[in-house]
């Protein structure tokens, strides 16, 4: 198959096309704003809508409106405007409809600065929003799996009927690699559910489903229970014998996968586990370890931790979990094999 | 004998308070839209607000959005489903406060959506507080004084607001009489026939008494309206097939 | 695995030389990743890009010690010849720096790639006679074959000159002579 050389934030949105998305609506934002450039080209060629919303607030309403018309719809931001997404995602979750929503990670709070950073770690994984609901959230490590990731996201979103997220990171969305894209999906957007004028038949009301639920509380903790149950992803590397297993998504991951072959060279068991789904989070990836192990070390690019409390929670805390936080800068494998050799130490 | 006709569009008796003026507008959208044969491929979008009481009686497909942003919701389902009719239903209070910019941008783009507005000058479902369209001096739950415009500034007038704006449709009307409501229905349907006809945006604001909040009679409010209420909104037709009346 | 800076003027084709080795390096079936300098690395004027090339899977996309610097301006020399390894090698655009004095070790390879392109009436591609320099210099892909990967590369965005393959073979031949 022909690799691409593209861009991680063009591949994303190219893979969107291929996916059969028939709607964006969004809003410029630094590490993101290239999603809106490439789709406001392809996306009209590819027989689409492309707009530019006033703001995140309308983009995200927007991306409502056409889901509940049963198109495969999308938005993206980064940081300050994924905090302004939240208000729509909350009500697309409420009236359980499919749409994909991207946060390019950056750093800091409030405006904070367009580096890499994984410092929506909370937002992406808790809901978001006001609420009872969740998100299924895919941290994509390379510009590949960014492609392979948004496709599933579209399956997975229309499978629950509830939002899914692509957490990408301005290191991911920023470089370049190979990619191989899948051929162009078809979908049909008359499902039962989608208002498309009642055509003779019932009329049918898109609003919070709590209103038209019977046992609402059961079914919500069921539905987010199955997804839990079925929607685990990661990527286990040498942690069945480790004596430290990192863990670490996205770019961050990727530094450790190499820390974990440098440090496996010098005869230091170290191991990763990188979840793919940080919610619903990969608790099954922590079962069984090795009787040696000693520590967790969670990898994370931000200035507090966030990953670290759903290692607590995956494990009960029955082993110790560190953090090691780089901020905004991509640290060296060899920066965390010192950190888990400090560790081992201890 | 006179025959008691109401419209197959609304399937169940309405649930707005005694004298409210949503359950005519109601109606008579309900009629143009039977008359024009649209009901089966009409979709509207509500957000928050007494207005979305009407999804559970108005037999028409419904989306409900979030505060403010039921323009940008129609937006996006009218951009996926170009074969609909899509319309807003809002109060003034949902549609120029919170959801001002939502509004706006959609009549920015020309989008070619039909918005009613419903202006009865409070926030009615809230319990009667201060809207942006409340008149100077009136009394509401967050201005027990009287409105102060120095501090909340003078009633908003969407159709001031649109004017320069290149849409196809812009009209005020009322429900204070039987001579407007008439008038409504005409200016809904033109409005309705801009969108099928696909010259774009349009917007119909209805001034509509709320007695329960006014605390008011229907008697009273009706003639606040003639008295108060038209002096800050003047009705008629604005903008017809893009072009700029004189009214 | 091979890394490489490329730097220069914002305007002296610095990231589409980056984007033209990897290119071309991903065609010949290698392993490829290109970082833009972004935020803080950005410094002055100078715009660069960080690129990696393998035969297997590139984990880290950054690095501190690149094995080749392209210099195209005398900032680039100045200020990123720390980022290069002590046996690195650094191609200096020589018709743009006059101030060449690098670290101890280090392989330095002067390449007037200005005036050789300007001379052959092709002065944008100063930047592919430097990659000319960079293949001859690394032995990543064997000269010529490079050169038709340029030639693809070109083809396929409708834009080639036969003046691209000859900057890349003149700048090549810079290293040869050494």
């Amino acid at each position: 198959m022909t690799r691409a050389f593209m861009k991680g934030n063009h591949a994303l949105a190219e893979a969107a096309i291929r996916a059969n998305m028939t709607f964006f609506g969004g809003y410029p934002i630094t590490p993101q704003s290239e999603i809106l450039e490439y789709l406001s080209d392809n996306l009209p060629k590819a027989g689409g809508t492309f707009l530019q919303a006033e703001s995140e607030l309308a983009g995200v309403n927007m991306v409502y409106g056409a889901a509940a018309a049963g198109h495969r719809a999308m938005t993206s931001s980064s940081g300050p405007g994924f905090s302004l997404l939240q208000e729509g995602i909350s009500y697309i979750a409420s009236a359980e409809l499919p749409a994909v929503f991207v946060d390019v990670q950056r750093y800091g709070s409030g405006l904070g600065d367009i580096f890499q950073a994984q410092s929506d770690y909370y937002v992406a994984t808790r809901g978001g929003g006001h609420g009872d609901y969740r998100v299924i959230a895919y941290a994509p490590a390379s510009v590949q799996e960014t492609v392979d990731l948004v496709g599933l996201a579209f399956d997975k979103a229309e499978q629950y009927r509830n939002p899914c997220l692509i957490l990408s990171d301005a290191s991911i969305a920023q470089m370049m690699e190979p990619v191989v894209f899948p051929e162009k999906r078809k979908c049909d957007p008359d499902h039962e559910w989608a208002v498309r004028g009642k055509r003779g038949g019932d009329f049918k009301k898109i609003t919070s489903t709590m209103y038209y639920t019977e046992n609402f509380d059961q079914y919500i903790h069921d539905k987010y229970a199955t997804i839990q149950a079925n929607e685990q992803r990661w990527e286990s590397i040498q942690a069945e014998d480790a004596e430290i297993v990192l863990v670490a998504y996205g770019i961050s991951s990727r530094i450790c996968k190499e820390a974990v072959s440098t440090a496996r060279a010098e005869g230091i068991r170290l191991g990763l586990i990188r979840p793919i789904t940080v919610w619903p989070f990969p608790e099954e990836a922590f079962d069984g370890l090795g009787k040696g192990l000693r520590a967790y070390l969670t990898v994370e690019l931000s200035a507090l931790p966030r990953l670290r409390d759903d290692v607590m929670l995956a494990t009960g805390m029955k082993t110790p979990v560190h953090h090691f936080l780089a901020g905004n800068t991509v640290p060296s494998s060899q920066t965390i094999v010192k950190q888990a050799v400090a560790l081992l130490e201890k | 004998m006179t025959e008691k006709r109401i419209p197959k569009t609304l399937v169940e008796d309405n649930k707005f308070c005694p004298g409210c003026g949503h359950g005519i507008i109601n109606r008579v959208l309900a009629e143009v839209l039977e008359e024009m044969e649209l009901v089966d491929m009409a979709i509207g979008s509500v957000a928050v607000g007494c207005a979305c009481l009407m999804i559970d009686t108005f037999g028409t497909d419904w989306v409900q959005a979030a505060h403010g942003r039921a323009a940008a919701v129609a937006c996006g389902i009218k951009r996926v489903r170009p074969e609909n009719f899509v319309f807003t239903y809002q109060g003034d209070g949902d549609s120029l406060a919170i959801g001002f910019s939502e509004t706006m941008y959609a009549a920015v783009r020309n989008e070619n959506i039909t918005a009613f507005i419903v202006n009865n000058g409070i926030f009615g479902m809230t319990g009667g507080q201060m809207a942006p369209t409340s008149l100077p001096g009136q009394r509401t739950t967050t201005s027990p004084a009287g409105k102060d415009p120095s501090l909340a500034g003078q009633p908003l007038n969407i159709i001031n607001q649109m004017r320069q704006l290149p849409i196809a449709y812009l009209a005020r009307g009322s429900v204070g009489s039987f001579k407007e409501i008439i008038k409504l229905k005409k200016y809904i349907k033109a409005a309705v026939t801009n969108q099928i006809e696909g010259k774009g945006y349009g917007l119909v604001e209805i001034l509509s008494p709320c007695p329960t909040n006014w605390k008011m009679t229907m008697r009273g409010a009706l003639d606040h309206m003639g008295d108060n209420v038209k002096n800050f909104f003047p009705t008629g037709e604005f903008i017809k097939e893009g072009v700029h009346t004189d009214a | 695995m091979l890394s490489v800076i490329c730097a220069g003027f914002g305007g002296q084709g610095v990231l589409t030389a980056g984007l033209v080795l990897a290119n071309v390096s991903m065609a010949g079936g290698q392993q490829v990743t290109w970082v833009p300098s972004y935020g803080s690395e950005m410094r002055g004027g100078t715009a660069s890009c960080r690129l990696r090339i393998s035969d297997s899977e590139i984990l880290n996309p950054f690095f501190d010690q690149a094995d080749v610097l392209i210099a195209m301006n005398q900032e680039s020399v100045d200020t990123m010849q720390d980022m290069v390894a002590k046996d690195g090698t650094i191609i200096v655009n020589s018709t743009m720096v006059d101030i060449r004095t690098v670290r101890d070790g280090m392989r330095m390879i002067d390449v007037p790639a200005t005036a050789l392109s300007s001379e052959m009436g092709n002065p944008r591609g100063a930047n592919i006679a430097m990659l000319g320099a960079t293949i001859a210099a690394t032995a990543l892909f064997p000269v010529e074959s490079f050169a038709d990967g340029i030639d693809s590369y070109f083809d396929a965005k409708g834009r080639n000159t036969p003046l691209n393959r000859a900057c890349f073979l003149d700048g090549a031949s810079a290293v040869k002579g050494e």
